[in-house]
C-alpha cells in the first residue's frame, strides 16, 4: 500500500518543488516580514498578499515528539514504532517531521539538521541530530 | 451584571456506552425529554435550541433536523462547531440571546453514535502532514503531554493519578461506560498507544446524548421549576493555531476562558468545592488545573499526586467518572454532573457545595469554556 502522499496545489507547488530540487522552503511575507509553513495565500501576520518563498537553512531543533505503537493507516504498520516530532526551523517556521534517530535519544530543544528523503516517490523533509553521521 | 441571572433549570441524559440503531437525532430527542421533564416544564415553553454538531458525522442544518425532530419552530435554532467547548458555548450563547430578548427558554443538547458508528474522525489523516505518519486525535495530545515532561518534569505517577481517580469514581457511577477500577499499576503496566499515551490517558469512544433547559431565574420562578441551579460565571477563550504551529504548548487561553468566568462569579479558585474538568486525556486535566490558577505552572503533578481530587479530598474532580469512565462525550456530562452537585443530588456527593466549576475544551485544546454553577 502506498503513502498517503502530499496533495500539490497551486498555493503549495513550490514547497514540494523546492523539496524535489533538494531544498527545504518556507514563505515569508514581502510586507512586515513574517515567516511561516505550511502554504498560504495571505500572511497570517498583516493579512497581505505577496508571500515570496525562501530556502531554509535546514537547521533546528525539536519542540515535541511522539512514538506511535499503533497504525491509523496499513502504510505504517510495518513501520511501528516509528516516531513524529515537531521541528521549529532557527529561520521560525514549524513543520510536522520524522526524526532519524532512536527514539531513547531524542530530548525537546535537541539541535536537528534536514535530511531529505524519498518515500514512495516523494521528497520529505526529515532531520537528524546535528553531529550525527 | 450576569451572575445568577441565568439558570440550569433541568437536566437530562440517554443511556451511556454501545447504543446501536439509534440516530444522533433520535438520542438528543430522548436526552431534551428527559431535560423538559426534569425541568417540569412544556415542551411549548421551548423558544432555543443550541446543539453542537455530532462530531463523528457533521450535517449541514443540523439545528434545523433536529428542531423538525422536536416538533419545535424556534426563534433561535443553531448548530455549533466548537469541538468539546461548544456545549458550554451554547450555554452562554443561550443566556446571551435570552437576556437580548430573542428568546425565553432553551434546549442545549448534544449527540453522537461514534462507538456503534464510524471512529473514523479519532484515527483521522492530519492533512499533507500524513506522509509523515501524522494521524490521530490522540497524537496531538501526545505532542502537549511530552512537552509538558520535557519543560516541568511531569512524572508519570501524575498522569496515572488522574485516571486512577477518575475510574475510582466512576466505578461508583451505575450508569458510567466503563466501571472497572485502575490501580496505578494497572495504568503503568499498559502498552503505549501513541507514547507517551497509555490507553487509560485516553477518553472512552461513547454512543449517547444530554441536554439541558436554560432560562433566566424569572422564569424559572414563574413556571415553578423547582430545582434551578444559578450560572454564577462563563468565559470562553481560543487558543486558534494548530499544534504544530502553537508557540507555546503547555499552556492555553483555558486561562482566560477560567479569568473571565470567575471575574463574572466574582471568585477565585479557593471558592470551588468541587470541579468537573475536561479529561479527554490526562494531560488536559493538570493543564487545566494550572492555567486555572488551582496550582502554578507545572505543579499539577504534586496537586493530583497528593489525594486532593478523589471523592473525600479537598477538590474532587469529575465525580461522575468524566470523559475516562462515565462517557467519552464532549463534555455536557460534566455540567450534568455539577448541576447534580449544586443540587445534593449527586451518587458521590461533596458536603457542603456552594460552587461547583466545570471546563470544557475541543479541538486539540483549541477551544476553551468555564462555567461556574453555584447558590
Amino acid at each position: 500500500m502506498t503513502l498517503p502522499t502530499p496533495e500539490v496545489t497551486p498555493l503549495n507547488e513550490a514547497y514540494w518543488a523546492g523539496l524535489a530540487a533538494g531544498e527545504l522552503r518556507f514563505q515569508h511575507c514581502p510586507h512586515c516580514g513574517h515567516r511561516w509553513l505550511p502554504a498560504r495565500r495571505e500572511c497570517p501576520a498583516c493579512l497581505r498578499e505577496g508571500a515570496a518563498w525562501e530556502k531554509a537553512a535546514g537547521t533546528g531543533q525539536v519542540i515535541s515528539w511522539v512514538v506511535y505503537h499503533t497504525a491509523y493507516h496499513d502504510a505504517f504498520r510495518d513501520r511501528l514504532p516509528y516516531n513524529v516530532a515537531i521541528v521549529e526551523l532557527d529561520e521560525g517556521p514549524r513543520l510536522i517531521t520524522n526524526i532519524l534517530a532512536p527514539h531513547e535519544s531524542i530530548a525537546a530543544g535537541m539541535r536537528v539538521r534536514l535530511e531529505l528523503q524519498s518515500d514512495f516517490g516523494v521528497n520529505l523533509p526529515r532531520f537528524a541530530p546535528v553531529g550525527a553521521a | 451584571m450576569m451572575r445568577g441571572k441565568f439558570v440550569i433549570a433541568g437536566v437530562g441524559h440517554t443511556a451511556f456506552g454501545t447504543l446501536p440503531g439509534r440516530s444522533t437525532v433520535s438520542l438528543n430527542v430522548e436526552a431534551c425529554r428527559r431535560a423538559l421533564e426534569d425541568a417540569g416544564i412544556e415542551k411549548r415553553a421551548v423558544d432555543g435550541v443550541f446543539v453542537k454538531t455530532p462530531t463523528s458525522a457533521r450535517e449541514i442544518l443540523y439545528g434545523q433536523t433536529l428542531s423538525e425532530a422536536l416538533g419545535l419552530q424556534p426563534r433561535i435554532g443553531i448548530a455549533l462547531d466548537q469541538g468539546g467547548a461548544a456545549n458550554m458555548s451554547g450555554i452562554a450563547f443561550a443566556c446571551l440571546a435570552i437576556e437580548a430578548g430573542m428568546c425565553e427558554v432553551a434546549l442545549v443538547c448534544y449527540a453522537d453514535n461514534p462507538r456503534s458508528g464510524s471512529r473514523a474522525t479519532y484515527a483521522r489523516p492530519r492533512g499533507d502532514d500524513a506522509a509523515f505518519g501524522w494521524f490521530s486525535t490522540a497524537a496531538g495530545y501526545a505532542m502537549i503531554h511530552r512537552r509538558h515532561v520535557a519543560e516541568h518534569g511531569t512524572p508519570e505517577a501524575a498522569f496515572g493519578a488522574v485516571a486512577v481517580a477518575a475510574r475510582r469514581h466512576g466505578a461508583a457511577n451505575p450508569n458510567a461506560q466503563l466501571r472497572k477500577p485502575l490501580t496505578l499499576d494497572g495504568y503503568l503496566a499498559a502498552a503505549p498507544l501513541v507514547a507517551p499515551l497509555r490507553r487509560d490517558d485516553c477518553a472512552l469512544i461513547s454512543d449517547g446524548a444530554a441536554a439541558l433547559v436554560v432560562m433566566s431565574a424569572r422564569r424559572a420562578r414563574e413556571l415553578g421549576v423547582k430545582a434551578a441551579v444559578p450560572i454564577l460565571g462563563m468565559g470562553q477563550a481560543h487558543t486558534s493555531w494548530e499544534v504544530t504551529q502553537r508557540p507555546c504548548l503547555t499552556s492555553t487561553r483555558a486561562k482566560d476562558a477560567a479569568r473571565d468566568a470567575f471575574a463574572m462569579a466574582g471568585l477565585g479558585p479557593a471558592d470551588i468545592q468541587v470541579a468537573q474538568i475536561y479529561d479527554c486525556f490526562t494531560i488536559t486535566v493538570l493543564m487545566t488545573l494550572e492555567d486555572y490558577g488551582f496550582c502554578p505552572p507545572g505543579q499539577a503533578e504534586g496537586f493530583v499526586r497528593e489525594g486532593r481530587i478523589v471523592h473525600g479530598g479537598d477538590l474532587p474532580l469529575n465525580t461522575a467518572g468524566g470523559l475516562l469512565s462515565e462517557t467519552g462525550m464532549p463534555g455536557l456530562q460534566l455540567v450534568i454532573e455539577a448541576v447534580r452537585q449544586v443540587r445534593g443530588t449527586a451518587t458521590l456527593q461533596v458536603p457542603g457545595v456552594r460552587h461547583a466549576l466545570v471546563s470544557n475544551q475541543g479541538g486539540t485544546m483549541h477551544t476553551h469554556a468555564t462555567l461556574i454553577l453555584g447558590g
